[in-house]
């Protein structure tokens, strides 16, 4: 970095960790803090860590953790809203993948074209079209409507306010998340080398497994974790797709919080989903690390 | 024996034919070079014998078979690409064993043609390294090992040489012939850089807008170009444009800002008035101080460029016309710039061109 002093740099680096430290890990720290905190009635509704009365005294509690590990609703809604969203991430990469590959080879404009649809969605409002879902899904909706119109059914099917309404809802409103990286990842992928797996004998499949996929694993983890970590903590969705036996972790985090008030629960289902949540990370993290040691 | 046989190929993008009607033979071993400026139609010709492109119209046999529809990958031919295209994510001996392993080659077998590959180009110490960490010549020996595991019948090398320094691209250069002569491969080279294509080449096509000017040996191309165009895109030429007049002393070139016309070669058997060019390379003419005898030009020194072996000079005819002179050794250095000298040439030396 030309023209740019020890104070520069030391100055430069320290806006994005400021920023890093002020509303990520702050927030973060406060979350597990209240987390170990005991709930009470009053404003806020838990006690404070340190007691000030009779002197110093610690009274933090794993109280909140042991009742998210003896209730076995939360451990259903952790893994009911992992199980979801990583059905979604898989639909989405298995969708997005192709639809990605055809935008990165289109011509000039038509891909121009084809990107700002893709983007397209992100004008409206992300609550208007999860609730035209409901519209469309509903048994005297559009869809059960129509078939019933081109008489291919004889009544309404059940496709709202279930495990299908929700993974729909999932697949539909964060495929773009997997489109976009994935896009970047093909589109900057060097043409050039599928051409010489072709000239040294690689059907168009077998180029495709053992040049383009792997060149595009980065892409493949960035959109799976764009796709995967918002997908875990939704609330909307299920909270508006979702039926009597959807159970997310996102919508029982939402009900500790708001209905229960109990901020200490509420906090320690986030920090447990930020743990969970974790190891998907490092792990898509060791593999762009190895793609980008390439 | 012909090996490549190329037949009426056509190939258009929009209105324009980046290769217009073209026929071509290569012999078996041979190492051909396709030379043309950028934009002439010669890689779109290579990536059509390769199988990247389509021809609209012509057939394409490789010993005997006609490859016109087949896919790259069913083609007997492997390529060298421009930038090499190594595979970033693999090293130098998976690169290499890539084509072997989609023959589905047993493991043994393909990790020895991986061994002897990585002799030949003389990088065994290199197998386990990713392409990132070699230098460029590095690169340029694994590519060439990649495209020769195969064992193809016909190597495509699209600007082999391109990518590397000078020095480099010289002793690749004999590098490459020694390769070509060790594996017996048919080699057809595609270069816009004439110098490659005529110290490597056994046979040299010329190619401009989509057509073949002149196909020869390389000396051939040189000393005898058949037009304007191959002249003066292979090496250093003076050209001279104007009418033949016939004298008694023999054929000359009344050309434009030149009071006397000019001598050419005796044989030349065109009529008077037609419109001719001489081309004379600048390793034939020969300065001298003193106004010689005979037909010579007077010219200035305009300026002289050392090049080590030799020099070349610049002159100055007078009315924007230039002259290039290449002076071997130190004979430069008795001109000094500005100063006045004559230029002659063996009349014999000039070359007479109508198209």
């Amino acid at each position: 970095m030309i023209g740019l002093g020890r104070l520069g740099r030391l100055a430069l680096i320290a806006v994005p960790f400021l920023w890093l430290a002020l509303f990520f890990l702050l927030p973060l720290v406060i979350v597990v803090k209240i987390s170990l905190a005991e709930s009470t009635l009053g404003i806020p509704p838990y006690k404070p860590l340190f007691a000030s009365a009779g002197g110093f005294k610690l009274q933090a509690t794993l109280a909140n953790f042991a009742l998210i590990a003896s209730d076995d609703l939360y451990m259903r809604a952790y893994i009911g809203s992992l199980g979801n969203a990583a059905l979604a991430t898989l639909l989405c990469l298995l969708l997005g993948y192709p639809i990605a590959y055809a935008i990165a080879r289109a011509r000039g404009p038509q891909r121009q074209l084809l990107l700002f649809l893709v983007m397209l969605p992100f004008w409206t409002s992300f609550l208007i079209r999860v609730y035209s879902w409901i519209a469309i899904l509903e048994p005297n909706g559009l869809l059960n409507g129509l078939l019933m119109k081109l008489r291919l059914i004889s009544a309404p099917l059940p496709l709202l306010n279930n495990q299908f309404s929700v993974g729909l809802g999932l697949v539909y409103s964060y495929l773009p998340f997997m489109i976009l990286p994935l896009y970047g990842s093909l589109s900057a992928l060097d043409q050039n080398l599928v051409e010489a797996a072709a000239d040294l004998g690689a059907r168009p499949w077998r180029a495709f497994l053992g040049v383009t996929l792997p060149l595009t694993l980065p892409g493949i983890a960035a959109g799976s974790l764009l796709v995967l970590i918002p997908a875990v903590g939704e609330f909307v969705i299920p909270d508006l797709l979702g039926g009597p036996d959807t159970l997310m972790i996102g919508k029982v985090l939402w009900d500790e919080f708001f209905n229960n008030r109990d901020w200490p629960v509420a906090a320690a289902v986030a920090v447990v989903l930020v743990a969970a949540l974790a190891v998907p990370l490092l792990a898509a993290q060791r593999l762009l690390e190895r793609a980008r040691g390439a | 024996m012909a090996l490549l046989k190329i037949t009426g190929v056509t190939k258009r993008f929009g209105a324009t034919a980046a290769v217009d009607n073209i026929s071509l033979t290569v012999d078996r071993g041979a190492l051909f070079a396709l030379l043309g400026p950028s934009g002439c139609g010669k890689t779109t010709l290579l990536r059509i014998i390769a199988g990247f492109e389509t021809p609209d119209s012509g057939r394409i046999l490789i010993d005997g078979l006609d490859v016109t529809a087949l896919p790259p990958y069913a083609r007997p031919v492997n390529m060298m690409f421009q930038a090499y295209a190594l595979f970033p994510h693999m090293d130098v001996a998976a690169n290499i064993a890539f084509g072997l392993r989609q023959d589905r080659m047993d493991r043994r077998r393909i990790a020895a043609r991986v061994e002897e590959m990585l002799a030949l180009v003389q990088m065994s110490d290199c197998a386990r390294r990713r392409p990132h960490e070699l230098s460029g010549g590095q690169l340029q020996r694994v590519a060439l090992a990649r495209a020769l595991a195969k064992a193809p019948k016909l190597l495509l090398l699209d600007e082999p040489l391109a990518a590397l320094d000078r020095k480099l691209r010289a002793q690749t250069r004999v590098e490459l012939t020694r390769i070509q002569e060790e594996v017996g491969i048919t080699f057809l080279i595609v270069t816009h850089d004439q110098e490659e294509a005529l110290s490597t080449a056994s046979r040299v096509a010329v190619m401009n807008r989509g057509r073949f000017v002149q196909i020869g040996a390389p000396a051939t191309i040189y000393e005898r170009p058949n037009s304007r165009f191959v002249a003066d895109f292979v090496g250093e030429v003076n050209l001279f444009d104007g009418e033949v007049t016939l004298r008694s002393d023999g054929p000359a070139l009344a050309a434009a800002g030149f009071d006397e016309p000019i001598p050419l070669p005796k044989s030349t058997e065109l009529p008077q008035g037609i419109a001719a060019s001489l081309a004379v390379r600048p390793e034939k003419l020969v300065l001298s101080g003193a106004a010689p005898a005979g037909f010579a030009i007077a010219a200035r020194v305009a300026s002289i460029g050392y090049l080590g072996g030799g020099s070349i000079v610049h002159l100055s005819a007078g009315e924007g016309r230039a002259l290039k002179a290449y002076l071997s050794g130190p004979a430069a250095s008795r001109f000094d710039r500005g100063a006045a000298v004559w230029a002659q040439w063996p009349a014999e030396e000039g070359v007479v061109l109508t198209e």
